[in-house]
């Protein structure tokens, strides 16, 4: 094992791996990434644009860390992988040779083959570059007089949402275009998407429904001029953000042998059709999905998850990954989000929903079981903190609502002093639903874990 | 736009009062010729007053010198008059002729025939010397100049102004001179109101935002990031604590504007330190409305900092007022031991062995704070209770530190020498109440060979002024706001032991919801790198955490909850993040 694992992609996946890696084998770690020399959080790239952190804030390590634990870096572009010699070229010309290969290459921006998507201002938000050029073409903090005024921002959903806010505190004026009749519509409910639609649409977003890209206009200097929507309307802007999803990375592997759909084929050891060689994070497809998840998900949770499941197994501890009830959360401008378990965008004959809010506050909640058996499926919270473990346990075990909700005071993760919904929200739960919910605490053992 | 043409108008306010408020020192004259004579004679009698009538009327900034001046020839004088002159010193060393041995108290009496004072004091200090042997006349006649300039500096100290109390005496001479017109309470409300109205209106545009989290723009701002204005606060700020702690006349003018507020509550006249209270509280006020509006919607925050709010004019600020005009000692009550590091002095246990019951109560109250309420408070809701919630040194961090919190230092390297420092200060101040308290008990003054005087002068000039106010305060804008806090105080490191060891505080991490952002760890004050625990997910149990709860308001996943919670599994030093099956094995770092 004298050449160890290679490691190519610095996100939160690869590093994950090899860190776990590291804490359980000495063997040789090297991590290959184009990107940017250290490990960053993608997710706190709007941070730094708006001035709420410096770009070295959203490295999790200090620099020194690296060296300290013997893990290798190198900043390149890896262009093509030989899986019968166990080969990796670099765009410098470089070939590395390895033992074991990890592919953590990510994901970046889908485009729909629009007219004038190549044009300077079209963009979307992924990459450190993306926020490079997102500076270049947008003014400086407090700069009057910048050409750039209005954005069309094509996507709504969670991305889509961050560079609304982004742009907002230079001054630009923001239009979404949505293409259902409310917010995020194929994730959660109709209710929901209402009040997050009037939420983003009270800090001065222009939110347009049922309204898809067209086409994008230039100047004769090749910069966005305008855009032009599915409803005929032309909109003059300068930016066209594209939020429309992300994409595996994974054309530079034609030709390699490497197995690959939309992302690459992995069983649940995170292999690849080759036995050294393995993929995680969003690069990843799932072969056979456990626990009612997707083959592709691309979000950090997941690329750390498989990060740590495929460290153990690179240090000779076989180690399946098996993922728990799903979860994510995000922000929408002040409205925080967090969802355990599955709750689909509608009703269906598997799965019945309770929605509740808080009036007069952006405090809202989806509750989702089965008709029938009323077990407990999962559950949207807006404006509201929710314990993760709470409803990891509560899934696990099938609980039925009843004892869901009832036992809803220890899943109550709100700051101290904070407005109690608690009760009203179970009062009103028995109410409509008719179901009787059934008291517990098991606070204190959630917190003696 | 419109707002931040709101704000320039609220700030240009400011400034002007600031200009105004600083303009005192330089621009208003004091006068001892328009003074009432008689006033001036209770100083130092009419010689003084002599020669402060001779002075031309000046403002502050010159009147300093100036009346320093006449305190060395008021010392001089009084030395020609009471202490032995050159003349006399060799008339001594002339009689001995040579022989070190014929050196008596007929020579003294004889040489000094008018000066009974100095006579009587050359005895004392010689005495020592008469009919010893003496290797050669110049051993002697070294020893004993050095002993006529003592008898001359006791001169100084008995007559005239010697150099212990010679700032406070400048302050007094010179509020003497201060125009009636300043006194009248008319300025100080124009300036302070001033300053007062420019702060509400810059404040307009905070208070119609949304309920959010507000950090736009704080890193592209050189005032908040220690560059341009941001450096001339820091200077204003260190210049401010020397001035007050060393050179308080110059702040004569600002003093005496808050006369009619003193009477009001104490029944005396204001000093730089009821100015210090005043300003410290009236900042707080306006800071504290700033985080009252800035964290709408999150009740902690605004909780805590009417908190701190109420301790500061109540206990800090009032209640001292209070028990002055009651003639008893006049402490700040919540302030404890070792952050009130001269609990134990020599002259306060006297002061409170003085009073009776009053005292006796005081006494017990500091040390019941101490050794109980800390402990206790601490084990049941973290050192929160006090640092972010009762401490007037927490408070002004919290309120007037905040746009500056984010400029701790977060690496690894900045969290050692926070260790070394603050348990070195906490050593100190046992050892330095050690001897302090030995010197109050026992009236020695000496313990093991050191004197108890000089450790607790050490302790008070470079713990007291330099570390928690020149730089505890002075260094907000370049170093965040808990400097003092987190590398100096003395209280905070004891109460950091019971949090790290035997407390039910911990911050919770919400299962696997981290992203590693890093907004936790940008704001919080401590230096604490919270995403390092948070993404582990792993509780945040440090000694140094002041549950100011802000990591928690700006995280923007739910992670973080303070909580109090029972102490099995506080500390999970090998987390295991839910979420997967796969790793139980989550070993650390
Ligand atoms: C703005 C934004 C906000 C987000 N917010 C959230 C959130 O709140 N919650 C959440 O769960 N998820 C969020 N996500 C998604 C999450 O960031 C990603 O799922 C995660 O970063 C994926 O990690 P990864 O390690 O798989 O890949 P990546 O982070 O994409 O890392 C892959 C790296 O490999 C490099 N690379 C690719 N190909 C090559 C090659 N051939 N040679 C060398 N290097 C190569 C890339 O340049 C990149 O640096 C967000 C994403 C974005 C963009
Ligand atoms: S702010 Fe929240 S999500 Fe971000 S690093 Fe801290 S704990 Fe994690």
């Amino acid at each position: 094992m004298k050449n160890g694992t290679v490691i190519i992609g610095n996100g939160i996946a690869g590093i994950t791996t090899a860190r776990h890696l590291r804490k359980n084998d000495s063997q040789r770690i090297r991590v290959i990434s184009s990107e940017t020399p250290y490990f960053f959080s993608r997710t706190a790239l709007m941070y730094v644009y708006m001035g709420h952190m410096k770009f070295e804030h959203t490295q999790p390590y200090e620099n020194w860390f690296w060296e300290k634990n013997k893990i290798e870096l190198i900043q390149d572009y890896v262009e093509r992988i030989d899986p019968k010699s166990n080969q990796i070229s670099l765009k410098s010309g470089e070939v590395i040779d390895y033992d074991n290969l990890v592919i953590a290459t990510g994901s970046r921006t889908k485009y729909f083959d629009w007219p004038g998507q190549d044009l300077k201002g079209v963009q979307g938000l992924f990459s450190y570059q993306d926020l490079e050029a997102l500076e270049k073409q947008t003014p400086k903090p407090f700069e009057k007089g910048h050409p750039t005024k209005r954005a069309v921002i094509v996507g709504a959903g969670l991305i889509g949402v961050e560079l609304a806010e982004m742009l907002l505190t230079r001054d630009i004026h923001v239009t979404i275009l949505v293409r259902g009749g409310h917010f995020w519509g194929n994730v959660i409910t109709a209710s929901e998407g209402e009040w997050i639609g009037k939420h983003i649409a009270s800090h001065g977003v222009d939110l347009r429904y049922d309204t898809e890209l067209e086409e994008i206009f230039g100047d004769e200097e090749g910069r966005v001029r305008g855009v032009k929507l599915s409803n005929g309307e032309e909109l003059p802007c300068e930016i066209v953000g594209v939020t429309t999803g992300v994409t595996p990375n994974v054309e530079f592997l034609t030709g390699s042998g490497i197995e690959f759909n939309r992302g690459i084929w992995v069983d649940e050891f995170l292999q690849t059709n080759f036995s050294n060689i393995y993929a995680v994070g969003d690069c990843a497809e799932m072969r056979s999905p456990i626990n009612g998840r997707k083959a592709i998900e691309p979000v950090w949770y997941v690329g750390r998850m498989m990060g740590e499941a495929l460290g153990l197994t690179l240090a000779g501890k076989k180690t399946a990954y098996r993922p728990g009830p799903w979860y994510n959360s995000a922000k929408f401008f002040d409205i925080e989000y967090q969802t355990y378990g599955l709750v689909e965008a509608k009703e269906s004959k598997n799965q019945k929903h309770f929605f509740w809010k808080q009036d007069g506050a952006n405090q809202f909640i989806t509750v989702a079981y089965h008709p029938e058996s009323q077990i407990f499926q999962g559950i949207n919270a807006f404006g509201v903190r929710l314990r993760h473990e709470y409803f990891d346990r509560m899934i696990r075990a099938e609980k039925s609502v009843a004892d869901v909700v009832g036992g809803m005071p220890a899943a109550n993760f709100d700051a101290e002093f904070q407005r109690r919904w608690v009760k009203e929200f179970i009062a009103s739960f028995h109410a409509q639903t008719g179901i009787k919910p059934k008291k517990s605490n098991i606070l204190k053992s959630l917190l003696t874990r | 736009m419109k707002n931040r043409m709101i704000e320039k108008i609220g700030a240009s306010l400011i400034l002007l009062a600031t200009f105004a408020y600083i303009g005192l020192t330089f621009l208003v004259d004091n006068s001892f010729q328009k003074t009432d004579a008689s006033e001036l004679d209770k100083i130092k009698g009419p010689d003084f007053t002599r020669m402060l009538t001779s002075l031309d009327d000046a403002p502050p900034a010159i009147m300093f010198s100036q009346v320093g001046e006449k305190i060395n020839q008021y010392n001089h004088d009084m030395v020609s008059q009471k202490g032995i002159s050159s003349e006399e010193q060799k008339a001594i060393l002339a009689e001995l002729d040579g022989k070190a041995a014929t050196y008596s108290e007929d020579v003294i009496e004889n040489s000094l025939k008018k000066k009974d004072w100095a006579k009587e004091k050359l005895t004392e200090y010689t005495s020592w010397m008469i009919g010893r042997d003496w290797e050669s006349f110049e051993a002697f006649e070294g020893e004993f100049k050095a002993k006529v300039s003592d008898v001359n500096a006791a001169v100084v100290n008995e007559f005239g102004v010697g150099d212990g109390g010679r700032e406070n005496f400048r302050m007094e001479v010179m509020k003497a001179g201060t125009p009636d017109w300043l006194r009248s309470g008319m300025a100080a409300w124009l300036i302070f109101g001033l300053a007062t109205l420019g702060s509400f209106i810059y404040l307009v545009p905070l208070a119609q935002s949304s309920p959010g989290i507000k950090n736009d723009h704080i890193y592209h701002r050189k005032s908040q990031t220690g560059k341009g204005s941001a450096l001339l606060v820091f200077a204003a700020l260190v210049a401010f604590y020397i001035v007050l702690y060393k050179f308080p006349a110059f702040l004569v003018n600002q003093s005496v504007l808050l006369d009619p507020l003193s009477e009001w509550m104490s029944g005396g006249a204001s000093s730089q330190w009821f100015l210090y209270g005043f300003l410290y509280t009236l900042t707080m006020f306006i800071m504290g409305l700033r985080m009252f509006l800035k964290y709408r919607g999150n009740k902690y925050q605004q909780v805590r900092t009417a908190s701190v709010f109420f301790f500061q004019v109540v206990f800090a600020f009032t209640l001292p007022q209070i028990l002055t005009r009651l003639q008893l000692p006049a402490y700040d009550l919540k302030s404890a031991w070792p952050l009130e590091y001269t609990f134990f002095f020599d002259y306060r246990i006297d002061e409170y062995l003085q009073e009776g019951t009053l005292g006796l109560f005081l006494l017990f109250w500091g040390i019941i704070l101490f050794a109980i309420g800390v402990p206790v408070f601490t084990y049941f809701y973290g050192k929160r209770w006090y640092c972010s919630w009762v401490c007037g040194c927490g408070g002004l961090a919290e309120t007037v530190g905040d746009p500056y919190r984010h400029l701790s230092d977060k690496r690894l390297g900045a969290w050692k020498i926070e260790r070394y420092l603050i348990h070195s200060v906490l050593v100190f101040a046992v050892v330095m109440t050690v001897w302090v308290a030995y010197t109050a008990f026992t009236g020695t003054s000496e313990l093991l060979g050191i004197s108890s005087y000089s450790i607790r002068s050490t302790y008070g000039f470079l713990i007291g002024f330099v570390f928690a106010g020149a730089v505890g305060t002075g260094f907000y804008p370049v170093m965040g706001s808990r400097v003092w806090c987190r590398f100096g105080c003395p209280l905070a490191a004891y109460l950091g032991f019971v949090q790290r060891f035997k407390s039910r505080f911990r911050i919770t991490t919400n299962g696997g919801q981290c992203i590693s952002c890093g907004n936790c760890s940008t704001y919080c004050e401590m230096g604490i790198d919270v995403r390092w625990y948070a993404q582990r997910g792993q509780n945040i149990v440090r000694s140094s955490c002041v549950g100011c709860g802000v990591c928690s308001s700006v995280c923007p996943r739910g992670v973080l909850k303070l909580e109090n919670g029972p102490e099995e599994g506080r500390i999970n030093e090998n987390p295991i993040i839910i979420g997967s099956e796969g790793a139980k094995l989550n070993l650390s770092e």
